[in-house]
């Protein structure tokens, strides 16, 4: 059964890494639903965080194929309930559309969301979670106009002790 | 370096030099004598280096990319060492893929150096300038961009390392030509071990137990062997193992010549065009035994009737190749050689008479069937078959025997009679026509006291047929046996079987290859008369120098037995 798995490869900080792990996902046509790279809690050594849905039979050989690869240290996935994952989104919206009777207000307490920025034409708001979650701000201010919206790729750290050990 | 890595003292003190001068300076400091290339614009400067070095570092031109790096494969397959290649930028480099990727999947340690326009032109499509680190990054096991005449030492001290560590695959190094004139202080210091790299597993001790266990419980065991035999040193173990317990042993393409093919307890090789009692029995063990191979589906046939009535024990160093085909019950990850050492004394003395008993009878089968004929035929045209046999009555079986790909790759690998280890080199996974005759020359380099026997076909011949030049101008004694049916003869026997014989771009109307060879100062005779085969042999034997061979052999003759596609491999048909 394919479902969403999240991978967590740690490895040297190498300039053509990113291409070498995004063809073993794209050799056996699997879609990056979103890729995440950053240095990890050790210093020198990287964390890419990519989500992929597929079986959990794939996953297993993907895994080992990616340790293979001489830069990477570890790598191992995740079920959704296994880790702890966010992603955050931008939105800009038109002030004018927005500001009239209590919806900023409204839409700031419903949707734990922030104001990162108001100018005289354009406001920021930014909110950090679930993908559903940000969608369901986005759907809610469509009807006002969303001049632009953008999601970043999924950051997780694993809920199991240990499994991180000798990195 | 990004890489971290542990790094021995500098073989000799730190001297200025330039990074073009590096790289014959690091050849030396890693025992690298011998190299194979072809000089452009981009690489001149390491040319001019080498120039220096030819007492220490002799260079082979060939007459074509594609043939150093055939040719370094050669090298290395018969030498266990790492093999050498230098190209210059753009269509230097692309003409490397295809070896490239032939090592890669046939695990073979080589070192790819090219040449790279300036660092200031990068990305400004330069004259020759090509991508090559992305394009050759899905086929090799490392590869790096060097843009400072420092990084180059730390570059090559790792490629070499990492070619041959571990399962060993190919690496390449892409030089700037900025950093080839840059000077900068040159210490060599070699790798040791690298943080993010692995090459061999730690051996768990329980895991050999519950292999013993398996092995002893057995009644039907059967052992399928690959390369991995050859490329951990552990002939001598395997040997042993399978002579403790007498146990039946079939090997897998590039396992051929591990084991010694008159060895009582080997019973053929594996696959599509395997022998027919292991590809039949294989249905029939209890327990499999899985050494240094990788489960190809040349081997496997339909995986999901393969084997499925066994336990499967799968030991390799790859930890990727576990459960990557086939399900193992127990895997034992490591060097082989270690594990087998390991398993050895934890395995019970057996006889297994009747299984030993039914791979004869069924060796008997195929031997009235499909060997007699192909061995020793009375009538009609010379069969592939009878050419081989010659050549291993003549030849003792001490010969190395390099092929090419298609249906004379099958028969000689078939019937050749291997008496000692590193003999058989083919180009197994990739099934790169064009491999024999530079990987000929690459192996006579390599081994030269041994006699070398290249046997091609006329298709693959004539891609790497300007070889023949480096052959001639290197003057080392390459025997090429041609096997001229005519046709691209695999591909016929396919189209016959499963295409109602619609020869769909298969005949070849072939030149006078004779005539060609003796272009190039190569000796050579042609023939098609069955009685003049055993003395046309002879004369290539005796003759000092190349010599080409040329045999006409059966037009529509097929090669069996046979696993058709998608068949299951007890499916094994011998007409």
């Amino acid at each position: 059964m394919e479902q969403a798995y999240t991978l967590s490869i740690f490895s040297e900080n190498s300039v053509g890494l990113l291409n070498r792990i995004t063809s073993i996902l794209t050799r056996r046509h699997l879609n990056i639903d979103s890729i995440n790279s950053s240095e990890s809690e050790s210093s020198g050594i990287y964390r890419f965080t990519i989500v992929v849905k597929t079986t959990e039979a794939q996953v297993k050989k993907l895994v080992l194929q990616l340790e293979k690869q001489v830069e990477v240290m570890k790598a191992v996935y995740h079920t959704d309930s296994d880790t702890v994952f966010q992603e955050i989104a931008l939105y800009k919206i038109s002030t004018k559309s927005i500001s009239e009777g209590n919806l900023v207000e409204k839409l700031i307490r419903d949707n734990n969301a922030r104001i990162l920025s108001v100018e005289s034409d354009f406001m920021i708001i930014e909110k950090t979670g679930h993908k559903e979650e940000t969608q369901e701000l986005l759907d809610f201010l469509s009807p006002y106009g969303v001049l632009e919206f953008v999601r970043s790729g999924r950051v997780s750290v694993i809920k199991p002790m240990g499994e991180l050990e000798g990195i | 370096m990004y890489l971290e890595a542990t790094l021995t003292p500098p073989v000799k003190e730190t001297m200025r030099t330039s990074g073009a001068d590096a790289v014959p300076r690091s050849f030396i400091a890693e025992d690298v004598d011998l190299i194979f290339g072809y000089p452009g614009g981009a690489i001149m400067p390491v040319y001019d280096a080498l120039y220096h070095y030819q007492e220490q570092v002799k260079h082979v031109l060939t007459r074509h990319e594609q043939g150093a790096i055939h040719a370094a494969q050669g090298y290395a397959r018969v030498t266990g060492k790492v093999g050498v290649v230098l190209a210059t930028s753009g269509p230097g480099a692309t003409n490397l893929i295809t070896g490239i990727a032939d090592a890669m999947i046939d695990s073979t340690p080589l070192v790819c150096i090219t040449g790279q326009v300036g660092s200031q032109l990068l990305g400004t499509d330069a004259f020759q300038e090509i991508d090559i680190i992305s394009i050759s990054m899905p086929a090799t096991k490392w590869n790096y961009q060097v843009t400072k005449a420092e990084q180059l030492p730390e570059a090559l001290s790792r490629a070499f390392y990492i070619a041959r560590s571990g399962r060993p695959g190919p690496v390449l190094i892409d030089i700037t030509k900025d950093a080839q004139f840059e000077m900068f202080d040159f210490a060599y210091r070699k790798c040791k071990q690298i943080r993010s790299y692995t090459p061999v597993p730690t051996l768990n001790l329980n895991r050999v137990e519950e292999a013993a266990d398996l092995i002893n419980s057995a009644k039907k065991p059967l052992v399928v062997f690959g390369q991995g035999v050859i490329l951990g040193n552990a002939e001598k173990e395997f040997k042993q193992l399978i002579e403790r317990a007498n146990l039946p042993a079939a090997s897998t393409l590039l396992g051929l010549s591990a084991l010694p093919s008159d060895h009582p307890l080997y019973v053929g090789m594996l696959g599509m065009h395997g022998n027919y009692a292991p590809n039949v029995l294989t249905n029939e063990c209890d327990v499999l035994i899985a050494v240094g191979m990788r489960f190809d589906d040349r081997v496997t046939g339909d995986l999901s009737r393969y084997a499925k009535q066994a336990k499967v024990i799968h030991f390799d160093i790859d930890p990727a190749e576990i459960n990557k085909n086939v399900q193992a019950d127990v895997a034992v990850l490591g060097d082989c050689k270690e594990s087998l050492q390991a398993l050895i004394p934890l395995v019970y003395e057996r006889s297994h008479q009747s299984w030993l008993q039914e791979f004869e009878a069924l060796k008997g089968v195929e031997q009235t069937k499909v060997i007699e004929q192909d061995l020793k035929p009375t009538s009609g045209p010379i069969s592939m078959g009878e050419v081989i046999y010659q050549v291993n009555v003549q030849t003792d079986g001490h010969a190395v025997l390099v092929t090419d790909v298609g249906q004379h790759q099958m028969v000689a690998s078939r019937y050749t009679q291997f008496k000692q280890s590193k003999s058989n080199i083919t180009s197994g996974g990739l099934g790169t026509m064009g491999f024999c005759l530079p990987a000929a020359l690459g192996a006579k380099l390599g081994a030269p006291e041994r006699e070398v026997i290249a046997v091609i076909g006329d298709g693959g011949f004539q891609m790497t047929i300007q070889e023949l030049g480096a052959i001639f101008q290197t003057k080392v004694a390459v025997k090429i046996i041609i096997l001229n049916n005519s046709f691209l003869g695999m591909v016929r026997q396919w189209q016959q079987l499963f295409f109602d014989k619609r020869y769909s771009s298969t005949e070849m109307e072939n030149p006078d290859f004779v005539a060609i060879a003796k272009g190039y100062g190569i000796e050579g005779e042609s023939i098609s008369e069955r009685e003049n085969l055993p003395a046309a042999v002879s004369e290539m034997l005796q003759h000092d120098g190349s010599y080409l061979l040329e045999v006409h052999v059966g037009q529509e003759d097929n090669v069996f037995p046979m696993v058709p596609t998608g068949a299951s491999v007890s499916e094994i048909r011998l007409e």
